[in-house]
């Protein structure tokens, strides 16, 4: 180099720019220094998608009860699928408010980069930022449809339909984060394999409408045929959403064993899922 | 001695041709699969290299320019330091907060209004928002935008967005600011202000890296400048030595290929500008320009501008009886030409040139070509009013010769 050698120079460099980064997982902390960036980011997210649009927010509601709507036709009525004895449409709509927080989820943090490159070309930040405030913004949607499927079950109760939350309504949060680090971990490997495959981008939508099949969404797990049934446990989504209804309604499966393979499988995820991130957000600008 | 606060050591980038367009997965199975199989024919990645071991160091306070022709590397270089991509080889250390401006994009969400994305631009550039609330105002002030500050962003024009992000780049304090040619928009008038805020930035006491493609605002903002070539650094030292061999390196004024029809290259223009008697200015010009094919009767128009764009004096020789020229193929001309005019506003003059001939019509016109600085007139505040442009000229001497030492 060049410059003369100055005593000052030794050490205290806020930031060293390599061509390969030491650690193998992104710096978690430093998504933390940037909390208020994801709140910005989760306020974008929540009013852009509402801008110069009629009902605003109010979609949050309408959508749960239209898509539920259709469900209990096709699927209660014509199908005739069994719901464990549970009034249909609050059997859907359970299926229905939590599956939608967990497709939305993925859905956006698997086009992370490029719905976001005009802002990832700017300065660096840390990118985990983004599917993080995605995953916050959701919530918020996810909060209100919530706040309505309790209405609609506390009135149930009132009027007595053969309906029983218990006391495991007290695991819902636990539930419904599990569900979000699952969309985050699926999010973010998407994310990751695209920027090199754009052909996973055109797949998500088509695979998260498959999983939705593959899940208990619009049938109980208890319907499904005993041998199937060690298969239905490989999906981390399923325990989780037969607890959720539990929780809620008093039916569906809860077993334990069941939620503690779908929480293990959800974190070997989301490792593979940053690990996977990390390795592209150093250098995803240039293929973009 | 400044504490230094860039330092960068042979920086590197690599980029592999076949991964600039994206890949499909068959393609990488295809390649593998080849691999696997021994087979030399599988088609080896083409690789460019960007930036090939470039190392220098800036100290606090520093504005350093760079310069160099497109493609040359300078937009690379920022973008590693910006910590957008990170390079193949090399290492980068930097002291403090970075804050930068890159190409023409904003980053702004155009549904949001510009109050809430600067709030957003400044939490990207890593400021809690308490921050950035308490230099709200200054930002709004500086960008002029106070009536539309509540209005969605893609109601905005380009130059609005722009004043907007380079008013939160500037503001935010940060100890290394990196601008990449943003001036190119905007009005002249809010250039200026761009250029004097980044020389307050470096006055006090913080760093800047600025690209331009306009030697001029480097030769005036910057006391230091590098020269990237081919992605390699190959100057490194004071703006008016490296100004020059950029010029001499690219053989025309600001990059050879700008400056060129096809038939006709503006080779090199230099302006000289002297107090005249009373409140004129001698201006003494020279241009030379080559020629790709013969013409006959040649000639050559010329404009001045003043900064704000306005035209102050024309020269056209047809009207003068000043005469034409004929040029062979591969030949060059001179033009020389001498005037007055009374003392423009100060600030940066540009020309127009028109290359015509009475057979082949129009043969180059460029606009906008950086002439020289008008000084301020002692004992004339009122030819200092930038609103001023009345001119009178006088007495155009000059002629257009045949130059016969063409290489």
């Amino acid at each position: 180099m060049n410059a003369p050698r100055n005593p000052l120079d030794d050490g205290g460099w806020d930031v060293v720019i390599e061509p390969h980064d030491r650690r193998a997982l992104p710096h978690l902390g430093e998504v933390w220094r940037y909390r208020d960036l994801v709140l910005l980011l989760v306020h974008r997210d929540f009013v852009a998608q509402y801008k110069q649009t009629v009902l605003g927010p109010l979609w949050h509601l309408l959508q749960p009860l239209l898509t539920t709507a259709v469900l209990t036709v096709v699927f209660g009525h014509i199908a005739k699928l069994p719901t464990d004895g549970v009034p249909p449409f609050l059997f859907y709509m359970t299926g229905t408010v939590i599956w939608g927080y967990f497709a939305a989820v993925l859905n956006d943090t698997a086009g992370t980069f490029t719905a976001n490159a005009g802002l990832l070309g700017k300065v660096y930040f840390p990118r985990l930022v983004i599917p993080v405030s995605t995953l916050l913004s959701k919530l918020i949607g996810f909060a209100i449809q919530f706040a309505l499927l309790c209405a609609l079950v506390a009135w149930s109760v009132a009027s007595d339909h053969d309906v029983h939350p218990g006391a495991s309504l007290l695991a819902v949060p636990l539930l419904v984060a599990l569900m979000a680090l699952c969309a985050l971990a699926l999010g973010i490997i998407v994310a990751a394999l695209t920027t090199r495959y754009r052909d996973l981008g055109v797949l998500v939508a088509f695979g998260v409408q498959l999983l939705m099949f593959a899940s208990p969404v619009v049938y109980p797990l208890s319907s499904v045929p005993d041998a199937w049934q060690p298969w239905l446990a490989l999906n981390p989504v399923a325990p989780l959403i037969e607890a959720f209804r539990h929780a809620l309604l008093g039916e569906g499966l809860h077993a334990p064993w069941m939620l503690a393979a779908s929480a293990a499988i959800i974190i070997a995820l989301l490792i593979l899922g940053l690990w996977l991130f990390h390795r592209v957000e150093r250098t995803f600008m240039d293929t973009l | 001695m400044t504490r230094r606060v860039i330092a960068v050591d042979g920086l590197s980038k690599r980029y592999r041709l076949g991964e600039l367009g994206g890949r499909s997965l068959r393609e990488d199975v295809n390649r593998l699969w080849a691999r696997l199989r021994g087979d030399a024919r599988a088609p080896a990645p083409g690789r460019l290299l960007a930036l090939d071991g470039v190392s220098f160091a800036a100290g606090e306070g520093e504005l350093v320019g760079i310069v160099g022709r497109n493609g040359a590397g300078k937009s690379t270089l920022l973008k590693i330091l910006s910590r957008i991509t990170a390079p193949s080889a090399g290492s980068a250390r930097l002291r403090g907060r970075v804050g930068s401006l890159l190409e023409v994009g904003t980053g702004f969400h155009p549904e949001l209004t510009g109050r809430e994305n600067v709030f957003l631009n400044g939490a990207i550039h890593g400021m809690r928002r308490r921050e950035i609330a308490a230099r709200f105002d200054a930002i709004v002030a500086f960008a002029e935008l106070e009536d539309f500050i509540d209005t969605p962003v893609k109601r905005y024009s380009s130059g609005m967005s722009m004043r907007l992000a380079f008013a939160v780049a500037a503001h935010l304090e940060p100890e290394i600011l990196i601008v990449d040619e943003v001036l190119a928009v905007g009005d002249v008038d809010f250039q200026r202000r761009c250029v004097g805020k980044m020389g307050e930035i470096s006055s006090s006491g913080r760093t800047v890296l600025f690209v331009s493609h306009n030697p001029r605002v480097v030769q005036s903002l910057c006391s230091r400048a590098l020269l990237l070539d081919e992605g390699r650094l190959v100057r490194d030292g004071a703006v008016d030595e490296v100004l020059s061999e950029y010029l001499t390196r690219h053989g025309g004024v600001t990059g050879a290929e700008r400056w060129s029809s096809g038939d006709v290259t503006l080779l090199d223009v230099s302006a000289r500008c002297a107090q005249g008697p009373g409140r004129t200015l001698r201006v003494t010009l020279r241009a030379s320009l080559r020629f790709a094919r013969a013409f006959d009767d040649v000639r050559v128009d010329f404009a001045l501008e003043n900064e704000a764009g306005v035209r102050l004096v024309q020269y056209i020789p047809a009207h003068l009886g000043h005469g034409p020229a004929t040029v062979r193929a591969g030949g060059a001309l001179r033009l020389d030409l001498e005037f007055s005019l009374t003392a423009p506003s100060p600030g940066e003059c540009t020309g127009t040139f028109f290359v015509h001939s009475r057979s082949a019509g129009a043969l180059l016109h460029l606009d906008h070509v950086p002439l020289f600085r008008a000084p301020a007139v002692v004992g004339a505040p009122e030819l200092s009013a930038p609103e001023f442009t009345a001119c009178l000229v006088a007495d155009f001497e000059g002629a257009l010769h045949a130059v016969d030492d063409a290489p």
